[in-house]
């Protein structure tokens, strides 16, 4: 749905060139909710703005719903839509006049995108504030409003920048779900977000960028596996550097450390280790005082490519 | 075609949008009726003065006024524009094939047809105050407006696209519309003023439609300068145009 290779943006300013965007290699498949991850600033934006037809590429190739957007991007309107984040309603029009509009501005009939607005409306459960000024919607009510105008033309990628950010915790349970409706209906979802819980739950794979580049790509459970393993951390009476020695040499141990007493076992797979581990320990005659296992978040995950925590760069 | 039905959607929007608000039609007349009112008396006793044209105060300041309608009516216009950057209303219709030249089109034909409204309540306002206007005199004054708010309607959308912010977009029209205004003959006609201040007038294309208007106003509709009047605002419309929609084509950095 999406191919990009070396995708590039760079701004001119007074100071110089800045790149914002510094060579992005995604592959988005059809029919899933692909997460762009990163802190303010990284490039997210950028990319989203290009892939979405609102800001021309510097260099680089990009397919998006099977045109180039380079040379094709009026092909690839047809074909994508768009809900930003400063929202896309006017504040005197009503919602029902806003997506009527939108559909027609595709090039549907006027009675075909009447019915269309009808169904949205429906489906995203405005019917009581359809036919009022949008200036009078609550936030969640606005937000679920620019997905339907996102949404009116039918189309096969719909872009979300941020859809969350903003809306209480209600809310933006709300907008997970129609964002998983969505999946379930054939359209492919490309999201943009900084909370780390967001991507995990509603992602099926997930970008991270730092600084204009892709620095880490993949499920979440491969993301988190593939960067920190499982984190087993090893109680003892003992010597802990007894214990260290005896594990380090373990085939599944990716890295040990030891500190207070306690040992941090950074492993693969954390649930078939501990077994492993209580035997080693177990053989050589050490007392187990506690074993845990604890998983690593996604935020690990950025902390260990970025050397910063999306919380603290967010 | 798509760009006669993306600007009739485009139109339609933006007068509903209008139409919701229709105090704004009042206020936008507000002003001129108020020249009308409280300077124009101010006249009656210079039509006597050598150099004041012929056909009496109301002949003379009505047809000015009207264009300076058409200037403030238009250069206001970016201030919606701005709003609907800020709402994200701008961004969303990029995303969508309609006609860039259409955004701009439609919202200029909106700006037109209110203009040329506020125009005709003004006229006939000023009416009982001694205006005695002749039907080419009103169609052509009109066509000048409708031009003015072309031209200077578009000018205004590429300027509230450029700049995206109130902040910048106020001092900007403001302080180049007093100018214009003063060069253009509205308040009291350029033949009183002395020679290098004509000079200077001559450079500002709004005295030419000043011109025009006052002399089909006043018995003179037939005369080269409401050619040459109606000539130059048609040129500075297209001007206009071409500018605003290389702005609307434009993507936002």
């Amino acid at each position: 749905m999406i191919e990009t290779h070396n995708l590039r943006r760079v701004f001119k300013s007074r100071k110089g060139a800045v790149e914002a965007v510094a060579g992005v290699d995604l592959d988005v498949k059809k029919g899933e909710i692909f997460g762009f991850l990163g802190p303010n600033g990284a490039g997210k934006t950028t990319t989203l703005r290009m892939l979405s037809t609102l800001l021309p590429i510097t260099s680089g190739e990009a397919t998006v719903a099977g045109y180039d957007l380079a040379h094709n991007s009026a092909k690839v309107r047809y074909e994508i839509g768009y809900v930003s984040q400063e929202g896309s309603s006017a504040p005197e029009i009503p919602g029902r006049t806003e997506l009527v509009m939108q559909g027609r501005l595709y090039g549907m009939t006027k009675t075909r995108a009447v019915q269309r607005a009808a169904e949205l409306i429906t489906a995203l459960e405005l019917a009581d504030c359809a036919d009022r000024a949008t200036k009078t919607y609550s936030g969640g009510q606005k937000r679920r409003l620019d997905i339907g105008i996102g949404l009116m033309h039918l189309p096969q990628l719909l872009f979300l920048d941020e859809p969350t950010t903003g809306l209480d915790p209600q809310s933006r349970a709300r907008m997970w779900d129609e964002v998983r409706k969505l999946r379930d209906t054939g359209t492919t979802v490309f999201l943009t977000t900084h909370y780390l819980e967001e991507a995990d739950a509603l992602c099926d794979r997930i970008a991270i960028i730092d600084h204009g580049k892709i620095v880490a790509l993949g499920t979440p459970d491969e993301l988190k596996r593939q960067v920190a393993g499982d984190v087993v951390v090893v109680g003892t009476d003992s010597s802990s550097d007894r214990v260290l020695e005896l594990l380090k040499g373990q085939t599944y141990v990716r890295e040990a450390t030891s500190a207070d007493g306690i040992v941090r076992l950074y492993v693969d797979r954390g649930e078939t280790a501990m077994p492993q581990i209580i035997r080693v320990l177990d053989s050589a005659g050490i007392p187990l005082a506690s074993l845990s296992l604890s998983r690593p978040s996604l935020d690990d995950v950025f902390l260990h490519q970025t050397g910063r925590s999306l919380r603290d760069a967010a | 075609m798509k760009l006669l039905k993306d600007t009739w959607l485009m139109f339609q929007r933006y007068l509903f949008v209008f139409l919701r608000n229709p105090a704004w039609v009042v206020i936008g007349v507000l002003q001129p009726v108020l020249y009308l009112v409280l300077f124009a008396p101010l006249l009656k006793s210079l039509t006597e003065t050598p150099g004041f044209p012929s056909g009496g105060a109301y002949n003379v300041f009505v047809p000015g006024l009207l264009i300076q309608l058409g200037l403030f009516g238009a250069s206001g216009v970016g201030f919606g524009l701005i709003a609907e950057l800020r709402a994200g209303v701008i961004e969303r219709f990029r995303v969508t094939p309609v006609s860039r030249f259409a955004l701009l089109l439609g919202r200029a034909l909106r700006d037109i047809l209110t203009l040329v409204v506020q125009s005709l309540i003004l006229l006939l306002l000023a009416i009982p105050f001694g205006l005695k206007p002749t039907v080419s005199g009103v169609f052509v004054m009109l066509g000048l407006v409708a031009l003015i708010g072309l031209g200077m309607s578009s000018l205004a959308y590429a300027a509230a696209l450029a700049l995206k912010s109130e902040d910048s977009y106020a001092p900007l029209i403001f302080t180049l519309s007093l100018p214009l205004l003063l060069l253009s003959g509205v308040l009291l006609p350029l033949q009183l003023a002395p020679q290098w201040l004509q000079h200077i007038a001559q450079a500002n294309p709004l005295s030419y439609a000043v011109t025009a208007a006052r002399d089909v106003f006043n018995g003179h509709g037939g005369d080269p300068d409401v050619y040459k009047g109606l000539a130059i605002m048609a040129a500075l419309a297209v001007v206009g145009v071409v500018i605003g929609a290389r702005r609307f084509s434009r993507a936002i950095a």
